[in-house]
């Protein structure tokens, strides 16, 4: 059976299209100003990809923040049961997810089944979502994808004290004017967030496996920040910002 | 970045008391109010105020502190030297080179307020660039007791540059502008200034006009102070100080929260208002310094009479 699943996220939207548990193709769009014109976009570019045609799927669901705005669903799931199935699919030994998104950011804990048992979200603070470091790319005037380097490259550990994403923006600047390395600083932001995080996680407890999903996992630096901060091996599921999409698939063809 | 117009930067200012002759003094005090986003100087003369300065700070808070002095003392002649005690505040405090001592920015603040405000006030709220205070005093200005935020930008001057930044208003004009609606819009629901600033932006192409959505904004934050207050608990008279007690559209949103009026920002001391000095919200933490630093300078004998006598 060939279905499809929609991410419909504050930043972008994620499409996967799916055969029988493997991933034939997936896409993402830019949310933009216009979520229904990016999911169109994302779900054509992912049918492209495969070969596919719309009338080739037989279900689709979409998921995430714009669920409703996929005109072409067949039906919606919510966000956490989405995450939930497509990471125990994938990886049926996790046991405590972390799902750290643009603007939001959950961490987990589900049993062999793929239940959710107990559960925390950040909707409310910038501070521990992928934003926050993004902000802070823009005020180092680095990418998030150099991140990683630029915190191996780090001699020193440095802390950043503030906690809010906009005080912290100045906080960085600061740095930056004190002429810190760049590398120090990296560091230093990943390790906030990684403080962050690690006390929603700490939150629910700590079963391993621990998965992190979501855009901000592939930041190695924070992963790397986040496992020293944890002092627990973490496992990146290959696309884990895909994993809400996948999820949604396994539930059209459910 | 060049040539791109800065809407958050507020104008720094400078003033002073043409009256007062400081080789006449017997007791001049500076205070320092280094804050994370503006430092003030107050300096005065036998307990009057002479002249004030307000600066941004910059990354460092030394060079802020001395700048703050300088534009203070531009055109008057007085140097560090002539200065008998300074007391440094704000959360740069102890970086006041030229600081004799630093005390807590709640304790300046409530002296201060008391001093400007005069002693029936009983609630401090200052609202300042990087934190929220919320502080009950008694009527000599000493602290009972304070709440505050500092962890998180909502509710914070920072929050409401961030905005001016986004809207392109002039921050001196955000109060004003939000007031320009025929009704108030439902607050912004984001608690995070990062996540309103997307909420702020999709508003915006929904066909906000940037009144509404700077109303909705300052309503957001007013409900945010006022749950700050409303967990310490308010007495009146009710005084607020800090740079955004200039800003109309969060005061008049507060006030309109709680019920209760706030004092009008007009000196106690009447001679003050009949002279026409200006009443500078955000000068109140740095006098409350200047204050405490004659009291201790006249403790420690550290007056005119006593360098004389030396």
């Amino acid at each position: 059976m060939i279905t499809a699943g929609v991410d419909s996220g504050a930043q972008n939207v994620r499409t996967v299209i799916m055969k029988d548990g493997k991933v034939l193709g997936k896409a993402l769009a830019p949310a933009g100003r216009d979520a229904r014109g990016a999911a169109d976009k994302a779900y054509d570019v992912a049918l492209n990809a495969t070969g596919l045609a719309r009338e080739d799927v037989q279900k689709v669901f979409a998921t995430g923040v714009g669920k409703r705005d996929c005109e072409f669903a067949d039906g919606d799931t919510g966000d956490l049961q989405a995450c939930a199935k497509g990471i125990s699919f994938l990886m049926p030994n996790v046991r405590t997810v972390v799902e750290l998104g643009a603007e939001a950011g959950s961490v987990f804990r589900i049993n062999h089944s793929g239940e959710v048992i107990d559960l925390t979200v950040n909707e409310k603070c910038a501070a521990g979502a992928g934003i926050f470091l993004e902000t802070m790319a823009r005020a180092l005037e680095t990418e998030v994808e150099k991140m990683a380097d630029l915190y191996d490259q780090s001699k020193k550990k440095i802390t950043l004290y503030a906690h809010c994403a906009v005080f912290a923006e100045s906080e960085v600047v600061s740095l930056v004017h004190a002429r810190t390395p760049k590398s120090d600083i990296v560091r230093a932001v990943l390790c906030a967030i990684a403080v962050r995080v690690a006390s929603m996680i700490r939150r629910v407890g700590i079963e391993a496996q621990v998965a992190v999903i979501g855009g901000v996992a592939l930041n190695i630096g924070f992963i790397k920040a986040l496992e020293e901060e944890l002092n627990v091996k973490i496992t990146v599921p290959k696309d884990p910002d895909y994993i809400s999409a996948i999820g949604a698939a396994l539930t059209a063809a459910d | 970045m060049p040539g791109k117009p800065e809407f958050w930067r507020w104008p720094e200012s400078r003033w002073r008391n043409k009256e007062i002759d400081w080789t006449k003094g017997r007791i001049i005090t500076c205070g320092i109010d280094v804050g994370s986003i503006s430092t003030e100087s107050v300096i005065m003369v036998d307990g009057e105020l002479y002249c004030y300065g307000s600066v941004r700070t910059g990354s460092n808070s030394t060079n802020s502190a001395v700048k703050a002095f300088n534009k203070a003392a531009l055109h008057t002649g007085l140097k560090l030297e002539n200065i008998h005690f300074t007391v440094g505040t704000g959360y740069g405090r102890v970086n006041v080179p030229f600081g004799n001592r630093s005390i807590t920015e709640i304790a300046c603040h409530a002296r201060g307020a008391n001093w400007m405000y005069g002693p029936r006030v009983r609630t401090v709220l200052d609202m300042g660039g990087q934190d929220c205070k919320v502080i009950k005093i008694d009527e000599k200005g000493k602290v009972i007791a304070f709440l505050m935020n500092d962890k998180c930008a909502a509710g914070t001057g920072r929050g409401m540059e961030v905005f001016a930044d986004l809207l392109l208003i002039p921050i001196q004009d955000v109060g004003e502008t939000s007031l320009n609606v025929e009704e108030d819009p439902p607050p912004v629901s984001s608690t995070c200034v990062v996540f309103a600033k997307s909420e702020a932006t999709k508003l915006l192409r929904a066909g906000w006009t940037k009144e509404k959505v700077l109303a909705a904004y300052c309503s957001s934050m007013a409900q945010r102070v006022v749950s700050l207050i409303e967990r310490l608990g308010i007495d009146e008279d009710f005084a607020i100080t800090g740079g955004i007690a200039k800003n109309q559209g969060v005061v008049q949103r507060v006030t309109k929260k709680l019920g209760i009026a706030a004092c009008e920002t007009k000196w106690h001391n009447k001679e003050y208002t009949s002279k026409g000095f200006p009443f500078d919200t955000q000068i109140a933490g740095a006098a409350g310094a200047a204050l405490f630093a004659k009291t201790l300078a006249e403790k420690e004998g550290r007056t005119n009479e006593s360098q004389l006598r030396v």
